[in-house]
């Protein structure tokens, strides 16, 4: 599974992580977060993050 | 400096730092402040300290007007160092149970910073503080400029203690906006280009949600410099431009040079700009100072970097501009690179995957010279000014 990157602040999204503050399970992929999920780090939505290359 | 009233009952107690010229990598040649706040109500309330070093100024400004233990809430709007750096020392000295508060990210980073036990209160975005007759409420703004960084907003009187935002590194006998005149916009500017550029889009969202909120100010009060009571929107608008990065045509060439080659190269192609009719100049590297580069660049349209190519390399100068340049994230800007080469001549191929990788789309792959530019090495560079223009001037 991809994973990706805040544009915003440079957060890594890793699906084999998840988010688990925030009742996100590891395993999780990006596309299966919910659409309000926003970065842990700086609070910006998933439109504003990139696959990381 | 002493305390200074700028309200009733509300006092700045900060301190005033003559004598920085580097701030971490940004030239301050006129210093800076350390600004921080103390509101006097029922309860009193302390926004933001200082640098470490001057925690007993801080200290002695505020038992100038209160004794520092009377204070019931210290308030941190951001966690960086500059305005931490004074808490261990203000926290003994108000108490260690008094609370402190910040936000979420807030606790999360002071946490890294001080291992103290204190009591946090963490608060997010409409959350409110009563302080008596006074009641502070709290806007969260994550990345403006660190996660943690969030704005104090006191309602009675209209005042936005912005943290960072609309702050600039000034030190001088003025304390306010309409004393300082015009003189203050380039000390903004110049900030907003080297701390806030990065996070435009978010600058763009904030003034929209402050809008909605129908938030009235009558006066901001920032971390460094002055504070805006004239004209609070002044500053604002001029944030929702710089935001918008809406270039002028204008092209900066910023080199270094080792012989003059490509110092000779970057003069002829700003006389191909110029030609043009698009406002140019080069910028040699280690005659400005990296910050001042970036204060110029924020409103060109094109940016043209030269490099000499120095033990297969990059020159280490242009390697420095660039890096720093790329960490700010300029937007709608187009590029090219050239460059004079003794015999393998790789710097103009290493500029152009700078410059793409800056996302600044290149318009030329690039154009470089053996050793000493001729007469007609130079009308070559003349005309790649002209090219580089031709694209400025047909946005």
């Amino acid at each position: 599974m991809a994973k990706y990157v805040c544009t915003v602040c440079g957060y890594v999204y890793d699906p084999a992580q998840g988010d688990p503050d925030n009742g996100i399970d590891p395993g999780t992929s990006f596309e299966n977060l919910p659409a309000d999920w926003v970065c842990p780090l700086c609070g910006a939505s998933k439109d504003e993050f990139e696959q990381e290359k | 400096m002493k305390p200074i009233q700028i309200a009733e009952k509300i006092f700045d107690v900060g301190v005033t730092d003559w004598n920085i010229r580097d701030f971490h990598g940004y030239s301050t040649e006129q210093g800076s402040t350390y600004n921080a706040f103390l509101i006097l109500d029922e309860k009193i309330a302390l926004i933001d300290t200082v640098k470490k070093e001057y925690a007993d100024q801080l200290l002695n400004h505020i038992s100038q007007i209160v004794d520092p233990a009377r204070i019931d809430y210290v308030i941190s709007n951001h966690t960086e160092m500059d305005h931490t750096g004074a808490l261990a020392q203000v926290m003994q000295a108000v108490g260690p149970d008094t609370p402190l508060v910040c936000s979420k990210m807030g606790h999360k980073n002071l946490s890294a910073h001080f291992r103290n036990a204190w009591n946090y209160q963490t608060v997010q975005s409409k959350d409110t503080l009563s302080l008596g007759s006074r009641t502070l409420s709290f806007l969260e703004t994550r990345m403006l400029h660190w996660p943690d960084s969030m704005f104090t907003y006191l309602a009675e009187d209209k005042i936005l203690f912005s943290s960072d935002a609309f702050g600039q590194h000034y030190a001088g006998p003025e304390k306010y906006d309409d004393v300082m005149g015009e003189a203050v916009m380039p000390h903004a500017r110049k900030y907003f280009a080297n701390i806030l550029l990065p996070y435009s889009d978010l600058i763009l969202k904030l003034i929209e949600q402050v809008g909605q909120m129908g938030l009235e100010i009558r006066m901001i009060c920032p971390d460094h410099g002055v504070i805006w009571r004239r004209e609070p929107e002044k500053i604002i608008e001029a944030y929702g431009r710089w935001s918008r990065q809406i270039p002028e045509k204008k092209a900066l060439v910023v080199y270094d040079t080792m012989w003059h080659s490509t110092e000779k190269m970057a003069e002829a192609i700003v006389d191909g700009f110029i030609e043009a009719g698009v406002r140019a100049r080069p910028i040699h590297i280690r005659s400005s100072h990296r910050s001042d580069i970036m204060t110029e660049l924020m409103d060109a349209r094109a940016l043209v970097v030269g490099s000499p190519t120095l033990n297969n390399g990059l020159f280490p100068t242009v390697s420095d501009f660039l890096t720093y340049m790329k960490g700010l994230r300029p937007k709608n800007k187009i590029g090219a690179a050239f460059g004079s080469y003794g015999w393998s001549g790789e710097a103009v191929k290493l500029v152009n995957r700078e410059l793409e990788d800056a996302k600044i789309q290149l318009v030329d792959s690039g154009l470089k010279i053996a050793y000493v530019p001729g007469p007609e090495q130079l009308e070559q560079c003349v005309d790649f000014g002209k090219k580089i223009a031709a694209a400025v001037l047909a946005d």
